[in-house]
């Protein structure tokens, strides 16, 4: 097996035998049925009338809460990859871990990139394992399934690598710790200043429209959030935004237009950018 | 059986004088900052050889391993493995090492971390089993083969280490500090690994502060201090001198500081210790106190160890 794939492999079976899986899977499990219990109780509810809700009703309420209920997933998945990745190199550095296994015929690029792939199957298999578990239990409790359940998933699992490849980037340096502080960080400003870009289009104020711009570029984490977005919400909600005009994209947690095909090719480059400055980190570090 | 070794021994010395050294390095330096942690390393450890590379805490002996196996880029200066430039990767293939700062993936059992290094080594799969199982018996971990490293001491996972570093019989193993976490059993059963690895020809780069092993070991030294090496050889050009202690009452100043004609004396009151003084004097050194008037009770000479000559030539570095 190429040292690319053996180190990925220890990397799954780290997380596994340290339980992380393990530990995900029962919050994941708990967390689904919450809500799915919760979205049960949409179709019971009642109007002014007494009559429950029409279903294009029950769609857009449902939308806005699985909205809610997978930026917890999405936030889950961000944090974990934050704290994962932050110690992924710089504490087997610390310890001596790496020591031995660079002294074999193994370049660093293989550890760096055999991580990046580990953690990346990882974040794939959960953002689809728990995005598969939660659009089936919405289905099963509304009826609703998001228009683009594939995209939603695609979109969840790449933000997810976004703060895997920064915290890993910084981990080729810092020690564990400051560097997952410091993805969490970046996450968080990058989530505000698209809320900032956003008001800045509401206001039609291209200085704040340009933070939330230069944001997704830095740190593509929130771009790829709003197309997360845009794959839940029903036709109808779109088209009654996009009615709204200029005001109907200043809602942070709703979006009109899908990522651009520009934005998405970027994120391949900075995917390309994160892990070719890791490589190049790592094998310029001394041990 | 100890005879086939010792063919087995001199038919890779025989090798190793055809060959290229398993270690070269010419001017090696490394400086962090302003610190120079290595100034000018030039060396050459045979193959098949089992080398002692010596020195105090800080002294450099660390960073020398981390340089020749690449984890460090030197300064400046060049270095040599099997042949081959520092960093070849290739090159290590035919390398062992146990690093001074070892730790091994808690999570696996001691089977498994064996089998990755087998993995990366890369050995073929079809060894693997008799690898894993020789080298577990060799550092006498067969009955925690199964057991997380996790749940192991500390003197057991650098017996783990030391397995890893014995995987596939390389041609030249880094050794450094093997035994600093092992008990007096331990050690002895490193000496006779070491021993193990020399009757194959494999040559042994042994970072050691622990002089009493080293010269039970080893055929060629160096001593390094503040990155220097201040004194290199085999064992006998360095132990050549004898050590002669002298317990004698009644001496006086002056007669105590004609004594040092005899060569450098440790002066403790009633006992005084001549190093590296030739023995066929000792008779004229007893002679000497006796005509000044003192008494003496003890006379005993000994062979330099290396701890005497180790201490001898820290102290004439600092002076």
């Amino acid at each position: 097996m190429p040292p690319i794939l053996v180190i990925a492999r220890l990397t799954v079976q780290e997380s596994s035998r340290r339980r992380l899986l393990l530990a995900l899977l029962i919050l994941t499990l708990v967390v689904v049925g919450f809500s799915a219990w919760g979205f049960n109780k949409i179709t019971t509810v009642t109007n002014s009338s007494g009559n429950t809700l029409p279903p294009a009703q029950v769609a857009v309420v449902t939308s806005q809460l699985l909205i809610v209920v997978v930026f917890m997933f999405s936030g889950v998945l961000a944090l974990s990859a934050a704290v994962v990745s932050g110690p992924l190199i710089s504490s087997e550095v610390e310890s001596g871990l790496l020591l031995s296994m660079l002294a074999r015929p193994v370049r660093r690029s293989e550890i760096v990139i055999g991580k990046w792939v580990g953690l990346g199957v990882l974040v794939g298999v959960y953002a689809a394992g728990a995005g598969l578990l939660e659009i089936a239990a919405v289905d099963w409790a509304t009826g609703y399934v998001p228009p683009h359940p594939v995209d939603l998933i695609a979109y969840v699992a790449a933000e997810g690598l976004v703060l895997l490849s920064l915290g890993m980037l910084l981990s080729t340096r810092l020690p564990g710790i400051t560097a997952g502080v410091i993805a969490l960080v970046a996450w968080l400003i990058a989530w505000i200043a698209g809320v900032v870009g956003d008001i800045g289009t509401g206001l039609q104020n291209q200085a704040l429209e340009n933070v939330g711009i230069v944001s997704h570029l830095l740190l593509p984490s929130d771009g790829l959030w709003r197309g997360a977005i845009f794959a839940m919400e029903p036709d109808t909600l779109i088209a009654s935004m996009r009615a709204l005009g200029t005001f109907g994209r200043a809602n942070p947690f709703a979006a009109i237009d899908p990522p651009p095909i520009q934005f998405l090719a970027w994120v391949v480059v900075w995917f390309a950018i994160m892990l070719g400055l890791s490589v190049w980190s790592f094998r310029t570090r001394e041990i | 059986m100890a005879e086939v070794a010792e063919q087995t021994r001199r038919a890779a010395s025989q090798g190793a004088a055809s060959g290229s050294p398993a270690v070269k390095t010419v001017d090696l330096t490394k400086r962090f900052g302003h610190t120079v942690a290595l100034a000018g390393l030039s060396m050459e450890v045979p193959r098949g050889e089992v080398f002692g590379f010596l020195g105090p805490n800080g002294a450099g002996k660390t960073t020398a391993v981390k340089l020749l196996l690449g984890l460090l880029r030197p300064t400046s200066g060049e270095g040599w493995l099997l042949g081959k430039p520092v960093g070849d990767l290739g090159t290590r293939r035919h390398i062992g090492y146990l690093p001074e700062l070892f730790r091994y993936q808690s999570w696996l059992s001691a089977a498994e971390v064996l089998a990755l290094h087998c993995e990366l080594a890369p050995l073929p799969r079809s060894s693997w089993k008799d690898e894993i199982r020789t080298v577990l018996d060799t550092v006498g971990l067969t009955d925690r083969a199964n057991d997380r490293v996790g749940t192991f001491s500390k003197g057991m996972q650098q017996r783990l280490g030391l397995g890893a570093a014995l995987l596939g019989e390389p041609e030249l193993v880094f050794l450094d500090e093997p035994t600093s976490a092992l008990d007096p059993v331990g050690r002895h059963d490193v000496r006779e690994i070491i021993r193990g690895l020399t009757s194959r020809g494999t040559a042994v780069f042994l970072n050691s502060h622990l002089l009493s092993e080293v010269e039970q070991v080893c055929d060629r030294v160096a001593v390094v201090d503040h990155g220097r090496v201040i004194a290199s050889g085999t064992m006998d050009d360095l132990l050549s001198g004898t050590t002669v202690r002298v317990r004698a009452t009644g001496l006086s100043q002056a007669g105590r500081n004609k004594l040092s004609d005899f060569g450098r004396v440790d002066d403790e009151g009633d006992q005084l210790t001549f190093n590296n003084l030739n023995p066929d004097r000792v008779p004229d050194l007893v002679a000497a106190i006796v005509a000044m008037g003192a008494r003496v009770y003890e006379v005993a000479p000994r062979h330099q160890t290396l701890e005497d000559r180790f201490l001898q030539l820290l102290e004439d570095e600092q002076k």
